[in-house]
């Protein structure tokens, strides 16, 4: 084994240690083959690993040192708007009367957590101009297969069966295609024009009696506004099939415009995005859905609501697409939002947008001297450079994005949207500083110069990091994905 | 506007609106057409500070019962059990909280290598071969065990017993419309999945048989006689397992299963009002490359050095797009970690003994009620889960235990009529001896 290897608990593991703490069993002690049949009794032990609690502290806190946060740097990821995690939220998440209550006790028990799930769906309602909320869905892709199912709940109870088609533009998330697909529909690309924005002309010949909805991130990946809105709306409502916002980039326009009021029929957002839930590496996330009144009647069920002066679960919603997720929704993520919304006001919501928002015009204005940019317009939240210049010179995008670790920042997104080339796609949001990203566009300026003078820099990046550039093919060809003392890929039987 | 998180002064906006060549934020917002402009503030609550908002969320926490205060016997899917100290230390290290998914490993080891871990201990628990990041909880993963076995054997119907959590049962439904799947329910027999039904139901056209271990009622469901089945019939085996059970339960891979999900909810994370848990996703390696979400695998840098990936990334949406069999991104990365804290915790030895401890906690139990005259139903193996007839309806009884300090079973007459009066009773390791005989006491007191 190398030195310089991060040991896995499994190799910290020595026999006859533990890390728990259980009382003396104080009932009697029973003979568990009296109870359990032979066959359901375990043989062999599972290996878990024996180490004592300093070992397990001291093994985490060296993998945290080897992982980037928001808390640890400038971290512009396109489309995931890191902004900062308020440590308030982590506080009020670990009340126990918050995290110590469970989902099945009797409704009179849990009327302060229920009153927090009613308010905030309020408050979404509000913020979105949609009428209803739903807080059930986990997370973005969630919401997103939730809506449409309700939309083709919608379609069937008016005998519109032969509503197959969901309408995604090219510059769509990739969930955005694949909720459609496992809601049931066939996808239609919709091809962008020359501003990055929706092809009107296109939209208005793929619209038919098949549309079920158009999906529709605005702004949209590359940041910027679709203007043509209204008249989407009026190409998709016209031939009677609904529109679909996808929240992830709330953040743009909280206080300027509301999904309702443009048109959109059923929307979601991502609490971990744009209301500061924290993403945890991956998640948990939380996908609330705002709908219509007319969409209403398919929400998923039990809807909360508030009767007289309590606070209830419905569960009388007889076309109801059912259930989407056990209980009600990521109520620890989601309370994590409601803190952050009751942190900012009204005010404050209204001027993180319009932070986040001149932040990313700032940088985009300083930057483009130095990188292709693709759309020139007024930027919303975010931006998306190319990266054909320096390409053509030797380095991509791969290549910057890795040299930046070596400044300390992480990096934008890259390759996304895919209708950009070499794209690196930037958003600030608005908790960081005027330093932070004059300090990040000054690295991107010397890395633009170092491609053009010493390309190699860049091209064997990063050179700071815990470990260079990992061979990802040979991880996907002799996959080995849990640790065995005796490491040897995963033999696969069936392709 | 000055707020704590805004870092924005008015020199900072002065000197950007310039560099930009603008008079004025507004006019970056120009694009938006004046007909779906908002106008005007949200009417929503003003912002509150930091210690008046922490004052009145706490009085509405403190309008919850909960299982800190209260000795909660209440399961059902979700469980009071040993939370390690160490668990919340861990995840409360930020590094991991405000990371994004691991998209750029070079600066990722940390969540990389944890995930890593993290697919190992499930795969030690169930004894399935591979497991995935992890899922959003043990509902979802159910259902997209089986659609994914929809898809592998090109088939369109499951069969779900009858003694799988309601809740996932709904899921299940909900996912299984999603793709024209036909949802068929296996019904129980004295608590266990009925096997001479199940024989009769399964056809050419099932694709997977579901059940849950132990199940809904908490009896041990015969997982071999059902694989079998199964794979007579060209299904697969699908089990919703407990894994903090699995402890001195045979996995189920060692039972034939095919897939097995479930809640790592009992390993560290708490209740949250139902809300985030952490669904897991083993399966055996014939199904590697159709597992939906992330999966974490070793390989190396140019230096030979040992690292962490990404992988197969082929299957997931962000590539597939309207090919994908799931769409699932976000998963509950961080209540892995925290699962994986407690599964480390445990280890080798305290896994063992946690599940001994609701064996034997629960036997205790079982013979208490029973002693004061109350009927244990159903009589196959129990873990940590009973069906006691309290002979009164349960939401009174619940009533009085509550004024006792004591969260009652969970109320059986919501999901079946005939089970009117009874209660499904949960007895963790964290429940003494004293709080089970108060249990009883109060029943013996309800009927006295």
């Amino acid at each position: 084994m190398h030195k310089e290897n991060q040991s896995l608990i499994f190799e910290v593991s020595k026999p006859g240690r533990i890390g728990y703490s259980l009382p003396e069993l104080d009932v009697p002690e029973v003979d568990v083959a009296s109870i359990l049949s032979q066959g359901v009794i375990r043989t062999e032990d599972a290996e878990l690993p024996e180490v004592s609690e300093l070992d397990i502290m001291r093994h985490y806190t060296a993998l945290s040192n080897r992982n980037h946060g928001v808390d640890t740097g400038f971290y512009p990821l396109g489309s995931c708007t890191m902004k900062y995690n308020p440590k308030i939220n982590e506080a009020v998440a670990r009340f126990p009367g918050f995290a110590r209550v469970h989902p099945l006790q009797d409704e009179s028990t849990v009327q302060g957590a229920l009153e927090v799930a009613y308010d905030l769906q309020e408050h979404l309602a509000e913020i979105t101009g949609m009428p209803q909320v739903t807080l059930q869905p986990a997370a973005g892709a969630h919401g997103e297969w939730t809506a449409l199912m309700m939309i083709r709940a919608f379609h069937e109870a008016n005998g519109d069966t032969q509503r197959t088609k969901v309408l995604v533009p090219d510059s769509a998330h990739g969930t955005n295609p694949a909720s459609a697909t496992v809601a049931g529909f066939d996808t239609v690309t919709v091809k962008s024009n020359e501003k990055g924005l929706v092809d009107l002309e296109d939209l208005k010949s793929k619209v038919g009696p098949d549309t079920a909805a158009l999906m529709l991130t605005n702004p949209n990946t590359l940041g910027l506004f679709e203007e043509d809105i209204l008249e989407m709306a009026a190409a998709v409502h016209g031939v009677g099939g609904k529109l679909y916002y996808d929240g992830a980039n709330l953040n743009a326009v909280m206080s300027k415009a509301r999904p309702g009021d443009m048109g959109f029929d059923a929307v979601h957002l991502n609490l971990h995005k744009t209301f500061t839930g924290p993403h945890g590496g991956g998640g948990p996330g939380s996908g609330p859905v705002g709908v219509t009144d007319e969409l209403a009647a398919f929400l998923p069920k039990p809807v909360i609501e508030k009767v007289d002066d309590r606070f209830v679960l419905n569960y009388d919603v007889p076309q109801s697409i059912g259930r989407v997720k056990p209980y009600y929704g990521n109520f620890g993520i989601y309370l994590r939002a409601y803190t952050y919304i009751r942190s900012m006001g009204p005010d404050g919501l209204k001027a993180v947008t319009e932070y986040a928002v001149l932040n990313a015009n700032y940088m985009m204005r300083r930057l483009e001297p130095y990188f292709d940019l693709p759309y020139t317009q007024h930027c919303k939240h975010e931006f998306v450079l190319s990266g054909r210049r320096q390409k053509k010179l030797g380095a991509r995008t791969l290549d910057m994005a890795k040299r930046l670790l070596d400044f300390g920042y992480h990096p934008p997104t890259i390759y996304f949207p895919l209708n950009v080339e070499e794209a690196m796609m930037i958003e600030p949001t608005e908790t960081e500083s005027k330093e932070t990203l004059d300090n990040f566009i000054e690295a991107m300026i010397q890395i633009a110069k170092e491609v053009e003078e010493n390309p190699e820099i860049v091209q064997e990046a990063p050179h700071t990091t815990v470990i260079g550039r990992l061979d990802e093919t040979k991880a996907a060809r002799k996959p080995m994905l849990r640790y065995i003392k005796e490491q040897s890929p995963v033999e696969e039987t069936v392709q | 506007m000055k707020h704590r998180y805004l870092p924005m002064t008015e020199q900072d906006q002065k000197d950007m609106l310039e560099t930009i060549g603008i008079s004025s934020i507004d006019e970056l917002f120009s694009d938006i057409p004046e007909k779906v402009r908002f106008k005007g503030e949200y009417k929503i609550k003003p912002a509150k500070s930091e210690t008046s908002l922490l004052k009145e969320l706490g009085r509405l926490a403190a309008k919850n019962i909960n299982a800190q205060d209260y000795a909660s016997f209440l399961g059902a899917g979700v469980y009071d059990h040993y939370r390690p100290i160490i668990v919340d230390h861990v995840i409360s290290r930020s590094e991991f909280y405000t990371a994004y998914t691991p998209y750029q490993p070079e600066i990722s080891q940390g969540e990389l290598q944890a995930i890593f871990e993290f697919q190992t201990m499930i795969c030690e628990l169930t004894g399935m071969e591979l497991a995935n990041s992890s899922m959003y909880d043990g509902g979802t993963a159910l259902a997209e065990a089986g659609t994914l076995a929809a898809g592998h054997t090109r088939r369109k119907k499951l069969l779900v017993s009858a003694t799988v959590h309601n809740e996932s049962h709904a899921v299940v439904k909900s996912y299984a419309d999603g793709q024209y799947i036909e949802v068929v329910t296996i019904p129980h027999n004295n608590g266990v999945t009925d096997i001479d039904k199940l024989k009769e139901m399964i056809d050419d056209e099932t694709a997977a048989v579901l059940v849950q271990y132990p199940n809904f009622y908490g009896q041990v469901e015969d997982l071999q006689a059902i694989s079998d089945i199964a794979h007579e019939n060209g299904a697969l085996s699908i089990v919703s397992a407990n894994p903090l059970a699995l402890g001195l339960l045979t996995p189920p891979g060692a039972l034939g299963a095919d897939i097995t999900v479930g809640d790592a909810q009992p390993f560290g994370i708490p209740e949250s009002f139902g809300g985030p848990h952490c669904g897991y996703f083993a399966v055996s390696k014939k199904l590697m490359r159709k597992v939906p979400g992330r999966l974490v695998g070793e390989t190396n840098d140019d230096q030979g050095r040992r690292g962490y990936v990404l992988t197969l990334q082929a299957r997931e949406q962000h590539i597939r797009r309207d090919k994908a069999t799931s769409n699932i991104c976000s998963n509950q990365a961080l209540n892995a970690l925290a699962a994986s804290v407690a599964m480390t915790a445990l280890g080798k030895e305290g896994i063992k003994e946690i599940a001994y401890q609701n064996i034997a906690k629960t036997a205790y139990a079982k013979q208490a009620f029973e002693k004061a005259g109350f009927e244990v139903k159903f009589g196959a193996a129990h873990f940590n889960e009973l069906v006691v007839d309290c002979k009164s309806p349960i939401k009174d009884v619940n009533k009085r235990l509550l004024d006792q300090g004591i969260i009652g079973g969970y109320d059986l007459s919501l999901v079946d009529e005939s089970l009117a009066n009874h209660a499904l009773i949960a007895v963790t390791e964290q429940r003494t001896k004293e709080e089970i005989d108060a249990y009883v006491q109060e029943l013996e007191a309800i009927h006295a």
